[in-house]
């Protein structure tokens, strides 16, 4: 059954998926960035030619991926992870300011954002480390060096200004769970969440209030032995701790522009020419696109340049505006069958690296949907990250490709693992 | 291989269930604002923005003396955006504008094949009265609007080929300058061309949100993006505008023209190509037919033959070889040669005269052979060596007059006339030739010619002994502050000479023989020449050039009327005219002016 041949094994569902986004992504981009002086998708000039170029550089990057051996990526993941690691440190030094943060660096026509390549070697590096035999996640000392891999391209990424990219790594909180950390972690990270949001939104001291309230309630509900009191008093202690760090941290630390664009989501502030400007016009081409939208090449909003950045950061809008909520849906639909299928298919891996290096790759997929296409419908904050095989960028599309095919590597070569 | 750990694989289903979770949400809120909720269908339909063209007034044109020239009137142009113009009911849309449907479709074919959403004219320059009747039901048809737009009119139906006109832009007019949409307005001669970048001024935009109904709702942005029109720059020419009309007036019906400049500036006081036509005929929708019927007429009134004709000097050239022979040193003023009259050789005089004759007699009398010596003992003198050193000498005089040259000024299409040069005698001659075979440059005949233009400015430059500006159009911009300057050429002959020559020339007027005697104007002092160019084309050409007063010139002037015959029966009297219109701002010789209009060239 099996086939000898390396493309025969590879998951052709996988492939597929892959495929159908980076077809909808340049045809997208075609449409929010339609010329008429220039009809040709092959056109080089225009950033649809140029997305042309970079599917076909990705898919040669892809073929080769194919080709190396599978050991390769799990060998040198480290080296892979401290070359990221490098790269962002030296984006601080040599960077150039695109949009308001240094996270590009340049050689000649070529831009590239290390942070990009930060989200592949972190996954190699997290699946290389929990992978390994001896690697006993029940340790303090286990546990530290995992979220320290985890912190340290983040904290760098931060420091370029970028918090978007840097908001991604917080996905793999998703991955260390799998393996085996942190079921209260979970619990205890939707909560903070939950109460982070919250803590945005209300006065602090009406948190407070219900604070008490909630917790007396529990008071009544448990055990009152004294270890129970004790845990739960401490637990109120650090929640309330956590409302006043948040307050400080949003008023002190956060730019003005990130205030501005939580306040707005949160619907604290109302700015439709200003920094609401985009999410405000990208919700109104996306809602007037309706069920079945305005038709290919038809959106008016699209066409009039309405929308900011459409063809990167935005490039949903067109999903939306000229083909609707059908559209809409089948691309939803379309994403999340690629990463439960790429869960399902880490589930059948014998190596552990193979496994966790799948779930790593899913999420940072998963966040990166999710996240864009939920800024753009004003679901979230609008934090510039792109949407996965859509967006506009060489860089960005390049990365997303690379990690699909290692993975796609991987599972072609199962079951020569032992 | 795998350790005996306890299986998470479990977990598997909570972050699935995450994952579909969250795209339920994602789903839930595009639900709401795609189907749900009709707010953002309208803001859509709300924001389709419309780019208005702010066209800024381009810049009026005056005479030197504040007279209104050119100056603008608005119009308004029927705009289109393919695009936008959907569910249109041709049949009453068509009536609406009186167009047959024919021209409907075809303009919106032009319309479309621009551009798609960009707008572009479509029906162009429609009256006020057209406007205001349309303008009233336009809503019921979706991207049509109006946009204001001048056209250039002239309170006087003079100076056409000076002030040129505006036309539609071409292609390969757009592909130069980026500046230009399809179916905007550029100079496409004279004033209007030279000074296009000035008079055009900066178009501005106007960003508008349109609803559904074509109705303009509010500033994008508040304007924000808007940018304002620049006006264009005004101008002040040179142009004395009673003196251009006055000139028309009596050059019609005859072929030729007058170019009046003010020596002590080179600006052009008036410049008259004869036939002529209104230049309010070249504005509007009927420019295009119009331009046509100019374009085919036999007399070819769309030359500027002011500036493009060219002819032979005839005798007013003698000046020039005058002052040449004066500078070599070979004459002197008092130098006399002697004339035989009709009996000379080579060249024989149609003049009776004493002989021998010296350089005022010869001027005043026009004497051939007076000239012709004094050219040959010059070319064979033996300060030069030899005959071509000595041709060298009086070829690069000659030049320095602004001749055998194009101006570089602001009057487009100046054409260069003919000098020859040695390397044409070489060649023609085949090396092997002298003074006695070129002769005929010694009376401004041979090779030589010379437009209207040059004619003038020699005059001038003789007016000024011995300088002259590059001829030009302009006196200033509207703006003090904008300053225009021309080349200003110093002509390396003594200034003596140049008032022996001048001498000669006021005893053409005011001496006992003077082949313009007739014409003297009894208090202004003129200055001048006649010549009877022969040509190859029919009957000589009638030619003067001239200066007043002879003291300091405010005016110098060349009038050249084609096959008309002697220098002096018609050149010489309407130039005397035209500077007694000039200095005395009136004519008080009927008689001649009378004579001078007899002349009608088109009955023949």
């Amino acid at each position: 059954m099996r086939s000898k041949n390396i493309v025969g094994r590879i998951d052709i569902w996988l492939l597929i998926i892959y495929l159908a986004l980076a077809t909808i992504g340049l045809l997208s981009i075609y449409a929010a960035a339609y010329n008429e002086a220039h009809p040709h998708i092959y056109d080089l000039s225009q950033n649809y030619g140029k997305q042309l170029l970079f599917i076909g550089v990705s898919l040669v990057f892809g073929f080769a991926i194919l080709l190396i051996d599978a050991k390769f990526f799990n060998a040198f993941a480290y080296v892979i992870y401290g070359l990221s690691i490098l790269s962002l440190l030296l984006v601080l030094v040599v960077g150039s300011k695109i949009s308001g943060s240094t996270s590009w660096i340049q050689f000649g026509p070529i831009s590239f954002q290390p942070s990009e390549l930060a989200k592949f070697g972190t996954a190699l590096a997290l699946a290389h480390y929990l992978g390994k035999l001896d690697t006993d996640i029940t340790k303090l000392r286990t546990k530290l060096t995992t979220f320290g891999i985890v912190l340290l391209p983040m904290l760098l990424i931060l420091a370029q200004g970028d918090a978007g990219s840097a908001s991604v790594f917080i996905i793999f909180l998703l991955v260390i769970y799998r393996e085996g950390m942190g079921g209260k972690l979970l619990i205890i990270g939707l909560s903070a969440a939950t109460l982070f949001i919250v803590s945005l939104c209300v006065s602090k001291w009406y948190i407070m209030l219900s604070l008490v309230i909630v917790f007396a309630f529990f008071l009544l509900l448990i055990n009152r032995t004294k270890k129970n009191i004790l845990l739960l008093i401490g637990i109120f202690i650090v929640a309330c701790a956590f409302v006043f760090s948040v307050d400080f941290a949003f008023n002190h630390v956060l730019k003005q522009h990130q205030r501005t664009r939580i306040n707005i989501i949160l619907g604290k502030e109302h700015d439709i020419k200003g920094v609401g400007y985009n999410l405000n016009q990208s919700m109104i081409a996306i809602g007037s696109g309706g069920f079945s939208g305005k038709g290919y090449l038809n959106g008016t909003m699209t066409k009039y340049n309405f929308v900011p950045e459409q063809h990167t950061d935005f490039i949903f809008c067109t999903v939306g505006e000229e083909l609707g909520f059908m559209g809409s849906f089948f691309l939803i639909a379309l994403y999340l069958a690629l990463v439960l299928r790429i869960i399902h298919l880490a589930e059948r891996q014998r190596s552990a690296f193979s496994r966790i290096y799948g779930y790593g790759i899913a999420c940072i997929f998963f966040f990166h949907f999710a996240i864009n296409i939920g800024m753009t419908i004003g679901l979230v904050p609008v934090i510039g990250i792109p949407l996965p095989f859509l967006s506009y960028g060489g860089s960005s599309l390049l990365m997303f490709s690379m990690m699909l095919f290692v993975f796609l590597k991987q599972d072609a070569n199962r079951m020569n693992i032992l | 291989m795998i350790k005996n750990k306890i299986n998470y694989s479990h977990r598997k289903y909570v972050i699935g269930s995450i994952f579909i979770l969250v795209a339920v949400i994602l789903l839930i809120k595009l639900f709401m604002i795609q189907i749900v909720d009709d707010s953002y269908k309208q803001s859509s339909d709300n924001n389709t923005l419309r780019y208005i063209t702010q066209y800024p007034s381009r810049g009026k044109i005056y005479d030197r003396n504040g007279k209104l020239l050119v100056y603008n009137e608005a119009v308004y142009d029927l705009m289109i955006i393919p695009s936008q113009a959907r569910n249109i009911d041709t049949a009453a849309f068509c009536k609406l504008l009186n167009i047959s449907n024919e021209t409907y479709n075809n303009n919106l074919k032009k319309a479309k094949r621009y551009s798609n959403i960009t707008p572009s004219i479509f029906i162009s320059q429609i009256t006020k009265e057209e406007y205001g009747r349309i303008a009233e039901v336009l809503y019921h048809y979706p991207g049509f609007y109006f946009q204001t737009r001048a056209i250039r009119q002239y309170p006087k139906p003079i100076a056409a080929h000076t002030l040129g006109s505006i036309g539609e832009v071409t292609k390969p007019e757009m592909e130069r300058d980026s500046y230009y949409n399809l179916g905007d307005y550029i100079g496409k001669s004279g004033i209007e061309k030279y000074y296009e970048t000035e008079l055009r001024g900066k178009k501005g935009i106007k960003i508008t949100v349109v609803d559904v109904h074509n109705r303009e709702k509010e500033r994008f942005m508040n304007g924000e993006y808007d940018t304002l029109p620049v006006p264009g720059k005004d101008i002040i020419l040179g142009l004395d505008a009673d003196l251009q009309a006055y000139g028309e007036y009596l050059m019609a019906g005859k072929t030729g023209s007058i170019v009046a400049i003010e020596p002590t500036t080179g600006q052009i006081l008036a410049m008259v190509s004869s036939p002529t036509y209104d230049p309010n005929e070249l504005v509007g929708r009927t420019r295009g037919l119009r331009y046509s019927e100019l374009l085919n007429d036999p007399d070819k009134p769309l030359i500027n033959r002011a500036i493009s004709g060219t002819y032979p000097p005839g005798s007013t050239f003698k000046m020039i070889n005058g002052l040449i022979s004066l500078q070599s040193g070979v004459i002197t003023a008092s130098t006399a040669y002697p004339c035989n009259g009709p009996n000379s050789v080579p060249i024989k005089c149609t003049h009776y005269h004493s002989s021998p004759v010296r350089l005022y007699d010869a001027i005043e009398n026009s004497c051939n052979p007076y000239f012709w010596q004094a050219f040959q003992d010059m070319l064979n003198s033996r300060r030069f060596g030899s005959p071509r050193e000595g041709f060298k000498f009086w070829y690069d005089n000659v030049t320095s007059f602004g001749l055998g040259r194009a101006f570089n000024s602001d009057i487009p299409f100046t054409v260069s006339g003919n000098i020859p040069k040695m390397e044409y005698y070489d060649k023609v001659y085949r090396g092997v030739w002298n003074a006695m075979t070129v002769r005929s440059l010694s009376i401004g005949q041979g090779e030589i010619l010379v437009t209207p233009l040059q004619l003038a400015n020699v005059a001038a430059a003789i007016g000024n002994e011995g300088y002259f500006y590059e001829p030009h159009y302009i006196k200033s911009f509207g703006d003090p502050n904008d300053s225009v300057s021309f080349e200003k050429h110093v002509i390396d002959i003594k200034k003596k000479h140049f008032q022996d020559v001048k001498k000669g020339m006021q005893s053409v007027f005011e001496g006992e023989h003077g082949t313009a005697r007739m014409s003297k104007i009894s208090d202004i002092t003129v200055g001048g020449k006649t010549g009877t160019a022969e040509n190859p084309h029919g009957p000589d050409h009638s030619i003067f050039m001239g200066f007043a007063p002879v003291d300091n010139p405010k005016i110098a002037i060349a009038v050249v009327v084609e096959n008309a015959g002697f220098g002096s029966t018609w050149a010489a009297p309407i130039a005397s005219l035209m500077i007694e219109k000039y200095i005395k701002g009136e004519v008080m010789r009927p008689n001649i002016e009378k004579r001078v209009l007899t002349l009608n060239q088109t009955e023949e």
